[in-house]
């Protein structure tokens, strides 16, 4: 039974700048189901997709021996042929495709080009019943929940012969019967012989159906341990995922705390299409002059979905509750009035949604504030090139000039562009969302000490961040978010990256 | 005015720029279709033993393209947001329509129907803007749409017949001239007059873009170019004047060009709405995310388009003197060949005045050089698609080299 099915060798995977997998070796047994955590950020995808040919041979340094031959895929479709199959967080099907049309997607049961659709719907029929799935062949994806695609995706992966399966956050977005379901069916296939590597953020279900369980953290893998010999506690694990040295410095903070400036009363926030699903749920927040607060929680805690729905309502649907600022109820109910009224949001994806990729920086740093450097909707622009001047060099944006488009900075570059752009709208509340992801250490200090130097100017900072050592650093006070709902707030003086991890797992088996 | 806003702009860009070489690497696209402009024009002047650019030949040229130019300001508006606009031919023959209906038919002052037929295209480009904007469909299909409706309405308002003539009046919307104050036999003494004001302007305007780069630290192309650059301006605008002096003068279409083309170089370079619409060509999410009300700006962008498209049907109709059910049939294709071929990106965020209107004078000399040779229209037809075709594949080709 302890056949290693899989062996990945001292892997390394090199991004622009940053070292997402440092010398990672992981193995899996046959017939094992072998659990992948670590926060977010700590490499999991990465050594998947490293593993499952969406990262080509050559690309990354090391060696991946599948059944002890060594295979070197160049996509994702080699990968498959033997047997290696991924499920994506995000499920890739079809939505006006039928269920047998999915699946066999790429792999059509056809003869010259011409589909054998009894074949297929048989074939089809056939697989549905083995992961339990009680729908017709010629249902379409679009009318089934996510709970039943996530059925169809496993069938997807049996029709290709699977012999090891890979659910990235299978049950992310599942209820707790549904996810019940699906983590009894990958004990059948144990059963079956086909092993699984589960990556899951619910250490709960990890516990309860992993063989074993290997640890990523920064990229590198921490520790494997064996569930089989000795029973692991959450707390065990939470250990292994956390317990780093802090590896990024945080300037020195000093802050200055005054009044509330901005508060945000009894927030509901329902899902723009599935208009029955609520993304945030009661959701009360202060910020005060000075402070800069923490979102943290995991993603899909609805932290993104909150931030927008207040500045402007730019997400969600049927949005009730009150806005605050200074003790007076605030319209935010477009995005200029949100801006108008002292908001500024600076998103997580800067490339989709915060910067104007084919412009130059000068452009996206006024689009927020052009009234600033306009008169009677005529913008003068050699005033526009000093002030865009001003932020370049008090940001120290690297750019040959700013006329430079903002396709060409780097990453952390293109984010200093997008707190410009909001700085220059002087807002008094300001939002940021996730702004050090992907930019490396260095930028990252320096927007640390840019977030500083804006409370200390008095400003209102909301920090959404995934990375707990981040929340920790830089915060005054934590908000912990789980399900649309804020679970939890402390003071960062108080907070520890245990103790928030705690709250955030022990939270969700409570709400669920 | 229009050419000065234009050339600023082209000077701030290339203000980094100290060679020539550089300075046309930067610009290859804008210089690049002045070339070819250029060398067609050259062509054209030998194959057609020197009539392509006699006055009158120079002047009809005008006549001809101007509703394309007219319409090509709005358009490339709309294909800078990302959109198209179909249905611009048929609006012209609706509106060609309704003038003559009204004036012909019951007698209408012909400046109060000038009035009604523009108020009219806002109210057209509005209907299409509604859809687009705020109901999202895909301007492709609402002016699809537009292109079937306006048509059918043309043939209902006409009977199916033409209607004409119109009275001098409207006639002179096209085919009139600037009045001379001298009188001088032989050559019209106020156009070259006009010509030498707007030489002087475009210098002063020059001066003073460079006086202020330099003010701000930035670096400026060297002077023998500045130089350069302004002496070919200004033989450019006093040559065309004096080619329109020794004809019949300025016509006052040409005042008309001359008047949208600076407004629309102005807006797209230096208003605060022109840089919301290509910031929300490049990227409608951070438009949006940045406060820009995209929605209503896509409606005006299409408001826009209908009073320009009721223009260019004003101007068809007094051209052809009668209103005809198919006034304006493929016209739209003309006008958005003549965006692309000027650099506009189909993608949306990318296209110039400047570019709009070398492609449309390209596609004007093409029609009429090879219809003074005497090429059929069928042949025209293929020239003009492959000469489309290679000014986007030239674009790509730019664009892979770069990246």
């Amino acid at each position: 039974m302890s056949d290693v099915i899989l062996e990945m060798r001292n892997i390394t995977k090199i991004f622009p700048g940053v070292k997402a997998l440092n010398n990672v070796s992981f193995s899996v047994a046959q017939g094992e189901i072998h659990a992948l955590v670590g926060e977010n950020g700590a490499g999991k995808s990465t050594l998947m997709k490293v593993l499952s040919g969406i990262y080509p041979y050559g690309t990354y340094e090391g060696e991946i021996y599948f059944q002890g031959k060594e295979c070197r895929f160049r996509d994702i479709t080699e990968s498959e042929k033997l047997g290696l199959v991924i499920i994506h967080q995000e499920l890739a099907l079809i939505p006006f495709l039928s269920v047998a049309e999915n699946l066999f997607l790429g792999n059509e049961r056809a003869k010259n080009g011409v589909i054998d659709w009894n074949e297929s719907i048989s074939k089809t029929a056939e697989l549905l019943e083995r992961v339990g799935l009680h729908e017709s062949p010629n249902t379409l994806i679009t009318n089934m929940g996510v709970g039943k695609q996530q059925l169809v995706e496993i069938a997807k992966a049996l029709a290709k012969e699977v012999k090891l399966l890979i659910l990235d956050e299978p049950t992310a977005s599942l209820n707790e019967n549904d996810s019940e379901k699906l983590l009894e069916l990958l004990l059948q296939f144990k059963e079956h012989g086909i092993s699984s590597i589960l990556i899951s953020h619910k250490l709960s279900e990890v516990n309860k159906i992993a063989d074993s369980i290997t640890i990523l953290r920064d990229g590198a893998t921490i520790e494997t341990l064996d569930c089989r010999k000795d029973k692991i506690t959450e707390d065990r694990i939470i250990r292994g995922m956390v317990g780093r040295d802090i590896t990024h410095r945080f300037p020195p903070r000093d802050s200055k705390i005054g009044e509330t400036i901005f508060e945000v009363r009894d927030w509901n926030v329902y899902h723009p299409i599935h208009e029955d699903r609520k993304v945030s749920t009661n959701v009360n927040i202060t910020v005060r002059k000075g402070e800069v607060v923490g979102l943290s929680g995991l993603m899909g805690a609805g932290r993104t979905e909150l931030a927008m729905s207040i500045f402007g309502q730019a997400y969600g649907k049927r949005i009730t509750g009150t806005a605050y600022r200074h003790g007076k109820e605030i319209d935010i109910s477009t995005i200029d009035k949100a801006i108008d009224n002292g908001i500024a949001y600076a998103t997580e994806d800067r490339k989709a949604y915060g910067l104007v990729l084919i412009q130059e920086v000068k452009n996206n740093i006024t689009l927020a504030n052009l009234e600033e450097i306009s008169k009677r909707q005529v913008i003068n622009e050699p005033q526009e090139m000093r002030v865009t001047s001003e932020y370049r060099d008090k940001l120290n944006i690297k750019c040959s000039s700013i006329k430079q488009l903002a396709l060409n900075l780097s990453g952390g570059n293109q984010q200093k562009v997008v707190l410009s752009k909001w700085l220059f709208a002087s807002p008094e509340i300001l939002i940021l969302d996730e702004p050090t992801r992907g930019i490396d250490v260095g930028a990252k200090f320096e927007i640390y000490t840019i977030i500083n130097r804006l409370a200390s100017e008095g400003k209102g900072i909301i920090l959404i961040s995934s990375e707990l050592p981040e929340i920790l650093g830089i915060c005054d006070r934590i908000y912990v978010m789980r399900d649309g709902k804020v679970v939890g707030e402390m003071p960062a003086s108080e907070a520890s990256q245990e103790k928030v991890m705690k709250v955030i797992m022990t939270q969700q088996e409570v709400t669920q | 005015m229009k050419i000065p806003a234009a050339f600023n702009e082209a000077t701030s860009a290339t203000a980094f720029r100290k060679t020539m070489g550089g300075l046309f690497r930067n610009n290859v696209r804008e210089y690049g279709m002045l070339i070819a402009l250029i060398a067609v024009m050259v062509f054209f002047q030998f194959q057609t033993n020197g009539v392509l650019m006699k006055p009158v030949n120079i002047t009809n040229l005008v006549l001809q393209n101007s509703y394309v130019i007219v319409m090509a300001m709005g358009m490339l508006l709309i294909i800078i947001t990302g959109g198209i606009d179909l249905s611009v031919g048929s609006v012209v023959a609706v509106i060609g329509a309704l003038a003559g209906v009204l004036v012909v038919r019951y007698d209408f002052n012909w400046a109060l129907v000038v009035l009604i037929c523009l108020l009219l295209g806002a109210l057209i480009g509005a209907f299409h803007g509604y859809f687009v904007a705020y109901q999202k469909i895909p301007a492709f299909i609402v002016t699809l749409a537009g292109m079937l409706i306006f048509r059918g309405l043309t043939i209902a308002l006409l009977r199916g017949e033409s209607v004409g003539p119109f009275p001098r009046g409207f006639q002179n919307i096209s085919s009139g001239f600037i009045p001379d104050f001298f009188q001088i036999p032989g050559i019209h003494l106020t156009t070259i007059l006009i010509g030498l004001l707007l030489s002087i302007l475009l210098i002063w305007l020059d001066v003073r873009a460079r006086r202020n780069q330099r003010k701000y630290g930035f670096e400026v192309p060297p002077f023998y170019i500045f130089v350069a650059k302004n002496i070919a301006i200004t033989a450019v605008v006093l040559g065309f004047s004096y080619l329109m002096a020794s004809y019949r003068g300025l016509p006052n279409v040409l005042v008309l060009l001359f008047v949208l083309i600076s407004f629309f170089s102005f807006i797209t370079s230096s208003s605060v709405i022109g840089r919301r619409i290509y910031a929300m060509g490049g990227n409608e999410k951070a438009a949006r995310l940045s406060g820009v009300n995209t929605p209503r700006l896509l409606f005006y962008t299409f408001i826009n388009m209908g009073v320009l498209a009721a223009t260019a049907g004003l101007i068809v109709a007094a051209r052809l003197n009668s209103s005809t059910p198919n006034a304006g049939d493929g016209m739209e294709l003309d006008v958005i060949a003549a965006c692309f071929i000027g650099g506009a990106s189909p993608m949306g965020g990318v296209g110039k005045v400047i570019g709009a209107l070398v492609g449309a004078f390209l596609i004007g000399v093409l029609n009429n050089g090879m219809s003074i040779m005497g090429v059929g229209i069928d042949w025209q037809k293929v020239v003009k698609g492959i000469v489309l075709l290679i000014a986007v594949l030239f674009d790509v080709y730019n664009k892979n080299k770069s990246a």
